[in-house]
């Protein structure tokens, strides 16, 4: 498998009137042709800053980005971080495209879908007016929708929520890009519709041997389709591994509230168990792990470094890597016991 | 879109008669005899009589609305025998305070309205939106800061302020400009004389409008700016000359046009101030010439053509609008 990108030591920050936001802090991370690499996390975790500064899409003012994020343009290698504007253009919807959760406002309302798609394929192709329109029907085709021709003049308003999300991924794979990143592209959608989608993003992947960097916070889309996992919080990446790693022998504390987060037919009929508390504030992150407060494990921990150190990515797998003081075979032990009555 | 033409006039016509109903039975039950108003201080017993009979103000209320209405349509005769005198139609009555068809001076003062409407019209869209766009483009930099100074004078200094200013220093102390005595031309007769007669009232209104305009395109250009559909569009490789100058723009057209169609409408009606200190013999004055004099007939005429002027403008815009928004379905 070739590496299609690699993401290291990414920092995004963003001067506020009340601090600087520390978005994104030290992320690191690949994705390679043919997998499908997801970032779960709750909400404002830092998925979307991380996405949005591999597509060069942050405001040059507003935010504060440091790292790297070495990105194959069919091949050549680019760091996003330190192109210039015109370079990061050309790089968009060419070598990474990028689809966003809402497909009802993502789509220009008073233009027809046809000239939306062929307008992308525009851009990087200047003149080819032609070409353009007979790929956006060639694309409508491949997503699924019918009669694409006649549905290529028609306007977003025109179609379905789960119709419009198909129309986007034709538009992101316009130019036959290698890396596609998906912002949470079945949130906004009915649950029978999701899957079709995930179904669809899973076809096309294979068909254009892309590599897709999937943003969400829904641990059942993660199970379907992902092939290794990032799960985030406050900023930074707390356990990395592969998907039935994180699904069936999770290390980081938070992972393990994630996952019994999930709402699940069981026979007692329990109650959802959300992680109780709220992720700490991205201005001034106390000192320590930025999990602590809400915590359960802490008392595990042999030095009560908990509150005073952060904890480092680690692992005794190269491939499983978790942050967190406590021994990793304490922790195993102790998440596999809770696993199992949760099974129960 | 012919049905929907055809039924929104049909909805106009049906206004403008309530309208019409309304504003004359305001005017019939106001608690003076209209027959006393039609002849000055020399008047006697036997003028007003006349005069009342004249001018079918002893019929019924219903009788006088309908001989209102049906003289729009067949024109009316007023009297009989030889003291008779008739306005053709479309009849809006008889102003006896000017001793004249009350069309007439319609269509005396309408043009001029216009003229200054829709040449103010043209610069404040001109000269709003561009600021407003040069504003947004180069937002909390120094055109940004200039526009606002714009706009906050703008909008504090009342027409009536730069009106005179205007006319003061341009016209009689600089003499750029000749004071505009020697009356209205027509643009067909003589552009120049039109355009150096209308000049100044055009800058008047149209620096007050502006400021509006202005402060709305900035507005919704940097509302729009942050939308969904443009991070797409940017997704795509899209650069930022394009992302503002097409897709950003073409948002903000349709509610900017709506914007400028009503405020013409209400221009027609009431551009009083401006026509006031330039002396122009429009609609405005004539209103407010016939509210001082208590010219019932002109008043009643005045009102419901600003009434007609909404509500067709606004069946204009509604199809600009349709044209514009692919959303809004027209059946
Ligand atoms: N332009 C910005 N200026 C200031 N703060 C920002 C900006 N963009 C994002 N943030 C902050 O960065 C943090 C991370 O946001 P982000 O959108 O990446 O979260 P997310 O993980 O995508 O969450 P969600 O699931 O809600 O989409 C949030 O606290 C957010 O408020
Ligand atoms: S380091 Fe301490 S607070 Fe952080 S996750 Fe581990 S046990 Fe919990
Ligand atoms: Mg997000």
């Amino acid at each position: 498998m070739s590496e299609l990108l690699r993401i290291e030591d990414l920092h995004v920050s963003f001067k506020t009137d009340d601090g600087i936001v520390r978005a994104v802090d030290g992320v690191s991370l690949t994705l390679s042709a043919g997998e499908t690499v997801a970032i779960v996390g709750e909400s404002g975790s830092g998925k979307t800053v991380t996405s949005l500064s591999v597509m060069g899409l942050h405001k040059k003012g507003q935010a504060e980005i440091s790292g790297s994020i070495s990105l194959s343009d069919h091949g050549v290698f680019k760091d996003v971080v330190h192109l210039s504007d015109d370079e990061i253009r050309d790089i968009r919807g060419r070598a990474v495209s990028m689809i966003f959760q809402d497909p009802m406002s993502s789509l220009h309302p008073y233009y027809k879908i046809g000239n939306q798609l062929a307008e992308g394929y525009l851009v990087h192709n200047p003149g080819k007016k032609k070409e353009a329109m007979a790929r956006a029907i060639e694309m409508l085709d491949l997503v699924g929708i019918p009669e694409p021709a006649k549905r290529a003049k028609e306007f977003p308003h025109q179609f379905s929520g789960g119709m419009r999300q198909r129309v986007m991924i034709a538009m992101a794979l316009m130019n036959s890009p290698q890396i596609l990143i998906a912002d949470e592209p079945t949130t906004a959608l009915d649950v029978t519709v999701q899957a079709q989608i995930l179904a669809l993003l899973s076809k096309l992947k294979k068909e254009f041997n892309m590599g897709i960097l999937l943003i969400t916070h829904d641990l059942g889309v993660v199970a379907q389709v992902a092939d290794r996992v990032n799960v985030m919080y406050a900023g930074r990446i707390v356990e990395e591994g592969p998907v039935d790693d994180i699904f069936y022998s999770p290390l980081a504390p938070y992972t393990l509230g994630l996952l019994k987060s999930v709402p699940r037919v069981s026979k007692n009929n329990e109650r959802l168990k959300a992680i109780p508390g709220q992720p700490p504030s991205l201005i001034n992150l106390p000192v320590g792990c930025p999990f602590a407060p809400r915590c359960e494990f802490k008392q595990h921990s042999s030095e009560s470094g908990c509150n005073t150190t952060r904890p480092e990515l680690l692992g005794t797998s190269p491939t499983h890597r978790s942050r967190c003081h406590v021994p990793e075979k304490l922790r195993s032990e102790l998440f596999a016991a809770e696993l199992k009555e949760l099974q129960a | 879109m012919l049905k929907f033409i055809g039924r929104r006039a049909l909805f106009a016509a049906m206004t403008i008669l309530i309208v019409s109903a309304v504003v004359f039975a305001i005017f019939s039950f106001l608690p003076f005899d209209p027959a006393s108003l039609t002849c000055g201080q020399r008047c006697t017993k036997q003028i007003i009589a006349a005069n009342r009979i004249r001018l079918g103000f002893d019929q019924p209320v219903y009788v006088q609305y309908w001989l209102f209405l049906s003289g729009i349509f067949a024109g009316r005769t007023y009297g009989a025998g030889s003291a008779a005198f008739s306005c053709p139609a479309p009849s809006f009555g008889y102003s006896f305070n000017e001793n004249a068809c009350v069309t007439d001076m319609l269509r005396e003062s309408l043009p001029i309205t216009i003229s200054l409407a829709v040449g103010a019209l043209i610069m404040w869209l001109l000269l709003g939106i561009g600021l407003g766009i040069v504003a947004a483009k180069f937002k909390n930099r120094w055109p940004d800061t200039g526009s606002s100074v714009f706009v906050l004078l703008a909008t504090s200094l009342p027409t009536f302020v730069t009106g005179l200013a205007l006319l003061i220093w341009v016209s009689i102390k600089w003499h750029f400009i000749p004071l505009s005595l020697n009356g209205y031309t027509s643009i067909f007769d003589n552009p120049w004389k039109f355009c150096v007669y209308f000049i100044l009232p055009w800058i008047t209104l149209a620096i007050a409008y502006a400021a509006i305009y202005t402060r709305f395109t900035r507005a919704a250009l940097l509302e729009t700016l942050g939308e969904d559909y443009i991070r797409t569009a940017r997704a795509k490789g899209v650069g930022e000359r394009v992302v503002f100058f097409k897709h950003t723009l073409r948002a903000v057209l349709a509610p900017l046009i709506t914007l400028a169609g009503l405020d013409f409408a209400g221009l027609i009606g009431g551009a009083i101030i401006t026509e006031t200190i330039f002396n122009l013999p429009g609609l405005g004055r004539l209103t407010l010439r016939s509210v001082y004099e208590f010219d019932l007939p002109v008043v009643l005429a005045t009102t419901i053509l600003a009434a007609v002027v909404v509500i067709v403008m606004n069946l204009i815009v509604d199809m600009l609008y349709a044209v514009l928004d692919p959303r809004v379905r027209i059946t």
